[in-house]
């Protein structure tokens, strides 16, 4: 695949809002950076930019969605999130509206708008607010069989969108279900659950591991919430120890999530693999990655460390 | 408006009052100053201007009404018990356990609430984005919505009504209970909003500043503003924060108060006999 995720993204919306017209897209002066201008040409009257005012965006959203629509709004994550969040908890989550919330470049891959636009812990904050589901979609693949599932859901949801993505990881017979995690691959020594652009290098842990010798159950957490505990709690049950990988803060993210599930139905070991407790920073993924230990090789000597 | 509507109106704007004072007198504390001074307006709005059905606070071709100063609900919920929204007993039940009355405007717990409101500044917003839904679906839908003066001090409000001036929307008609207190001073002394009708004038919005107290003066400018088809609208009502309460009226202290039996029983008793005045 040649094009950015931003791109499939919009073009995928317009699909869906040919045939559902209460879809509707915002933006805050981000339009370009999200192209949400390729639904602006097919949808001039469903598409409003705000300009640079992510709470009255928000709001607009609450305020359209009373009113029978399905408005999708967009910025960087932190600015979707964080700046915003007592507009998404008063007006969105307490009202029960379903303003679909796009939160885009994630974790580092803020990369050169560095620390001010990098969040660590976005995910984490909407996990907090009740009626919200959180998904990460790896690749557009995924991103496309959860899109119509997130307009159905009846509720407010937060979608973290890696903009510029390009990989594609799962194939099209692949299937992906709201608050179900997806198997990667099975193994029966130890578990590794993961999210977004990790899976990417949790696949090359996983080589180097494998040619060691070791059989790795890989899981894929797109939902954060709600929390697939089933799959968790039997993976804990044949595997044992648990690593999980997040382009996002150890503190109340995917690690946080699937530690709560296993210390209440089934302990076993878990390690968290993340970042640490630490505001962003600017440069290339590659370069934070390694900066804040969550690229391969430190991955890889995380779990060796987890499984000694 | 004709001299027996008037007069209806200004009894309705007394039973309000009454149906207010046994909601906190009831629990015995709550937001009365809000509450009484923006009576006038809501009286106004819900029984002679707005577009409902008593019998279906639900029906889709409503107009709307975004209280966003969401501790005046017990005006709202008054008003809601008068035309039968919901049923007279709930005003006993001001913030009781399990209550449908709320302190603050919550669209899933009241009938008749259009929406969820209360941390200041948010109500605009959705208003805008009500008014703009309207619009879209071409549907005769006017959207009302209702500003506190210390809720003017959040940067969100002026996001709001930055846009909400530049889209200019005919069905948009926005109301600032001009009270001049906040909780904690008077909103001269903590931060002046000052010269208020400048501002938003200036903000492309069509302005009008009246006696928010006086019905006729509420009706023709809603009147007006629904006219004026080039703005958004927005109207100032000069009030006096608990109006209509011995005890509360224009004191400071009256934002949240505790009022005894004694207190609400009396101003109810002296507004049953204004009341009388009308007939």
């Amino acid at each position: 695949m040649n094009e950015e995720l931003r791109i499939l993204y919009n073009k995928e919306l317009v699909k869906l809002a040919e045939k559902d017209p209460r879809i509707m897209v915002l933006d805050a002066d981000l339009m370009k950076a999200h192209r949400t201008d390729i639904f602006k040409e097919k949808f001039p009257d469903r598409y409003i930019d705000v300009g640079v005012a992510e709470a009255n965006m928000v709001g607009i959203a609450a305020g359209l969605s009373n009113m029978g629509k399905i408005p999708f709004v967009h910025s960087f994550t932190p600015f979707a999130t964080r700046r915003t969040y007592d507009q998404l908890a008063i007006s969105v989550g307490l009202a029960n509206l379903p303003v679909k919330v796009v939160g885009s470049d994630p974790g580092v891959m803020a990369e050169l708008n560095g620390q001010t636009h990098m969040s660590f812990e976005d995910a984490g904050i909407m996990r907090n607010l009740p009626r919200f589901i959180v998904i990460e979609p790896v690749d557009f693949i995924q991103l496309k069989k959860l899109l119509p599932q997130i307009i159905e859901y009846q509720g407010p949801s937060y979608l973290r969108l890696n903009r510029k993505e390009k990989r594609v990881f799962f194939s099209e017979n692949d299937n992906f279900e709201i608050g179900k995690i997806f198997e990667v691959k099975d193994g029966k020594d130890f578990t590794i659950i993961t999210s977004g652009i990790m899976l990417y290098e949790v696949k090359k842990v996983v080589d180097m591991l494998e040619s060691e010798g070791y059989s790795i159950r890989v899981l894929n957490m797109h939902t954060l919430k709600p929390v697939d505990e089933e799959s968790i709690v039997k993976a804990a049950k044949e595997t044992g120890k648990i690593f999980v990988v997040e382009n996002h803060s150890i503190i109340n993210g995917w690690g946080s999530a699937v530690a709560e599930v296993v210390s209440e139905h089934y302990p076993v070991f878990v390690k968290r693999i993340g970042i640490r407790d630490h505001y962003g920073f600017v440069g290339k993924a590659d370069y934070l990655m390694k900066k804040f230990k969550i690229d391969s090789q430190s991955i890889y000597e995380s779990i060796k460390e987890g499984l000694a | 408006m004709d001299k027996a509507t008037e007069i209806y109106l200004k009894k309705k704007a007394v039973r309000v009052r009454q149906n207010i004072l046994r909601e906190i007198g009831t629990l015995g504390v709550g937001h009365i100053g809000g509450s009484m001074s923006i009576v006038e307006a809501l009286v106004v709005l819900y029984y002679k201007v707005m577009k409902i059905d008593p019998k279906n606070p639900n029906w889709e071709d409503r107009d709307r009404l975004v209280l966003s100063k969401g501790h005046a609900g017990p005006a709202l919920y008054a008003i809601f018990a008068d035309i039968g929204y919901i049923p007279e007993e709930y005003l006993d039940t001001l913030n009781q356990p399990e209550t449908k009355l709320p302190s603050h405007c919550d669209r899933l717990v009241t009938p008749g609430v259009d929406m969820t409101s209360g941390s200041l500044g948010q109500g605009l917003s959705a208003a805008i984005g009500m008014a703009i839904a309207a619009k879209l679906d071409k549907k005769d839908i006017n959207v009302y919505c209702i500003l506190g003066d210390g809720e003017l001090q959040e940067g969100q409000v002026w996001e709001a009504l930055l846009f909400g001036g530049n889209k200019r929307l005919d069905n948009l008609i926005v109301f600032i209970d001009y009270n001049k207190m906040q909780i904690d001073a008077p909103i001269k002394e903590l931060n002046d909003l000052e010269p208020l009708e400048e501002k938003l004038k200036a903000f492309k919005w069509h302005t009008q500043s009246i006696d928010g107290h006086d019905i006729n003066q509420i009706y023709e400018a809603i009147k007006r503003a629904k006219e004026n088809k080039e703005q958004s609208s927005v109207i100032i009502l000069n009030t006096i924060k608990g109006k209509g309460a011995y005890f509360a009226e224009g004191k400071l202290s009256c934002h949240n108060m505790k009022v005894s039996k004694e207190e609400w029983q009396k101003a109810h008793q002296l507004l049953e006999e204004e009341v009388k005045k009308y007939e």
